[in-house]
């Protein structure tokens, strides 16, 4: 039982303000995964959250304790670092042990959740060895059972998957998730890929500049971005942006630029006539995946003619570099299209996952 | 590595490395040659028929013999293992202390303060003995091991710290960071993780620090008097020159007796010493 809760967080160093009035409730076995570009603060509020970073203002919860002024070791907390940080002087058993022995456990007790961690992680015939004799990926497992001998209130990782080689990311990634589900301990995960953070967390923080974009479930920011930058940052490929002015033609409120000419659909128009003026700028999203070849069941009003500049064969689909208009747009269409760079297709999209920003606030419509 | 032909593996590899370990190497074979030949060789003259400085048929031990039995070689011995032992044991201990303190706890000033340090070590002995001269007499402690043991920390201390502080400085935070999560204070984190972890570079200081203090010269010169209380470097130059005889033959196995430990020391650490050095942490 534990639940994380930050209020009006900020963190200064020196003058420089890098996490700026975070707000966030993260709930008892929640996995809360904070995602952001590098320097967004994402890595700060982890470490705050730690004690190791002092806090600036604000206040920092575990269950009803306020815990500003706790030393990290009174915080009942297990971290997992993006270099592991397992302690190379001592075998692996050592380093598991090593928290426990500091909290004065009896060593059969210590022994018997050794033997635990190490059979959840496949580790049973690592204990004895140095952490310089393990590779990148069963140092990420010691790592990983050394934070859960501990058994503690909240696991923090900090980038934990970032060393790996791409495949044992993905491996990992999908251990982690099971683990999770099998310990039930609050976490909070730091991550600057999307793809973690969307396949891992029952929620998502998107961090930008210090200042907490959106929070939400995976699909939700998905699907209802804030902003233009929680859409282009989830997702991948990245979400297309097209600069377009908005005109009402025949009582129809249609989105324009050079080469596109998309009429928006009813409940969308509805919002974009509330909130911005007619003949106002704004930025159109649509994500590849919700771009097709034109059919016969395709209605004019979301075709668009793109002159193919890069074709990307991935074997599942094909990335079309495009160009419509001005913009660049990225289509992922069906694997079975013959297309070769420079043909000129008619494209259409999916109205109903139009995505419209203002273009002065950047935030959705 | 040199790629390319092999003459030139020759001429800009093997050629200069073969000179530089004879020049390394030569004093340390002319020590020893000079340690066993018997006087006669040694002052034969240059012209004579049978002269041949790099070589000797008829070794001998009696310079050796000499030292031990016509001079307090022993006594001296004794004298510099201690006073380099202990003055050894404090610089290390305050310097891991300091440069611990000086490379991991933000305070203020704590960048010039590491610098301060080191100019300390900078200044020279050969002016410092002055003060410090006048500073063991008020305490009484000239002609004692006390007045070295209490002097060589002058320039080992700073020595020691900015060495450490640089090792401590190469240890990854984290290390020291996952140990206080794990329920460590500051204290027990810097005793049971990066103590251990800094034992390459202790033994490096260390070892360095035992080898300045073993050669030392100028304090032992100006602060020991009687023959009983000398260094081996200062009693061997002040006993085996006389006016301007130089007793080469003793002069030359005390010097190779005197090398003797210190080889001892580097030789039993040296891989550690090694990594010491290089300032590889492998995590």
């Amino acid at each position: 039982m534990a639940q994380v809760t930050l209020t009006k967080l900020n963190k200064y160093f020196d003058t420089t303000h890098v996490v700026k009035d975070v707000d966030l409730q993260i709930r008892d076995k929640e996995f809360m995964v904070f995602v952001g570009p590098s320097g967004c603060g994402k890595t700060t509020t982890l470490r705050m959250i730690a004690g190791l970073e002092a806090v600036s203002g604000g206040e920092i919860r575990i269950d009803d304790h306020l815990v500003n002024e706790v030393p990290p070791m009174d915080r009942d907390i297990a971290m997992v670092f993006q270099n592991y940080a397992l302690y190379p002087h001592m075998s692996v058993a050592s380093n598991m042990a090593f928290g426990l022995k500091m909290r004065k456990f009896p060593k059969d007790q210590i022994q018997q959740r050794i033997q635990r961690a190490a059979g959840i992680l496949g580790i049973e015939g690592l204990l004895q060895r140095k952490p310089r004799q393990l590779s990148g990926g069963q140092r990420q497992r010691v790592a990983l059972g050394r934070a859960i001998v501990r058994d503690p209130k909240v696991f923090l990782f900090d980038e934990p998957l970032s060393n790996l080689d791409a495949k044992l990311r993905v491996q990992m990634r999908v251990e982690l998730k099971k683990l999770h589900e099998r310990l039930a301990v609050t976490s909070v995960y730091v991550t600057h890929d999307q793809v973690e953070a969307m396949t891992l967390g029952d929620r998502v923080v998107v961090m930008k500049d210090g200042w907490v974009q959106q929070v939400g479930e995976p699909l939700e920011l998905y699907n209802q971005p804030a902003n233009r930058f929680v859409a282009g940052f989830i997702g991948s490929p990245a979400m297309n942006f097209a600069d377009v002015t908005l005109n009402e033609s025949n009582g129809q409120a249609v989105a324009e630029a050079p080469g596109l000419r998309i009429v928006l659909p009813g409940e969308l128009a509805a919002r974009a006539r509330a909130k911005l003026n007619g003949g106002a700028k704004a930025t159109l999203g649509i994500r590849p995946e919700d771009i097709h070849m034109a059919g016969a069941a395709d209605s004019p009003d979301h075709c668009f003619d793109a002159s193919v500049e890069v074709v990307e064969q991935l074997g599942s689909e094909i990335l079309l570099d495009t160009r419509v208009g001005e913009a660049l747009m990225v289509a992922s269409i069906d694997p079975t299209v013959r297309v070769r760079a420079h043909d000129v297709l008619k494209l259409a999209l999916k109205p109903t996952r139009l995505h419209l920003f203002d273009s002065q606030t950047e935030m959705a419509v | 590595m040199i790629e390319g032909a092999v003459w030139r593996k020759w001429v800009f590899y093997n050629i200069p490395l073969i000179l530089f370990v004879f020049v390394l190497l030569f004093p340390f074979y002319w020590m020893i040659i000079t340690t066993f030949r018997p006087d006669g060789e040694l002052y034969r003259p240059w012209n004579a028929a049978n002269y041949n400085p790099f070589w000797t048929n008829n070794p001998t031990i009696e310079h050796i013999l000499y030292l031990f039995e016509e001079t307090n070689f022993g006594r001296w011995m004794v004298n510099t293992m201690f006073i380099a032992a202990v003055s050894t044991l404090i610089s290390l201990f305050c310097g891991v202390l300091a440069g611990y303190a000086l490379a991991r706890l933000n305070f203020p000033y704590a960048g010039s303060l590491g610098t301060v340090i080191f100019v300390t070590y900078l200044v020279p002995q050969t002016l410092l003995f002055i003060p410090l001269a006048e500073i063991i007499r008020n305490f009484q402690l000239g002609d004692t091991p006390w007045s070295l043991i209490l002097t060589y920390p002058t320039f080992l201390i700073p020595f020691c710290t900015w060495l450490m502080m640089g090792y401590f400085k190469a240890i990854p935070k984290e290390l020291e960071e996952c140990a206080r999560i794990d329920g460590a204070s500051r204290w027990k984190a810097m005793l049971y993780i990066v103590i251990p972890v800094a034992v390459p570079g202790i033994l490096s200081s260390g070892i360095i620090a035992f080898t300045l203090s073993w050669n030392e010269f100028i304090y032992a010169l100006v602060f020991l008097s009687s023959p009983d209380e000398k260094t081996v470097p200062v009693g061997v130059t002040s006993e085996l020159i006389r006016g301007d005889v130089f007793f080469w033959g003793p002069l030359m196995a005390g010097a190779l007796l005197g090398s003797i430990p210190v080889a001892i020391v580097y030789s039993f650490f040296v891989e550690h010493y090694v990594s010491g050095l290089t300032g590889s942490v492998k995590g």
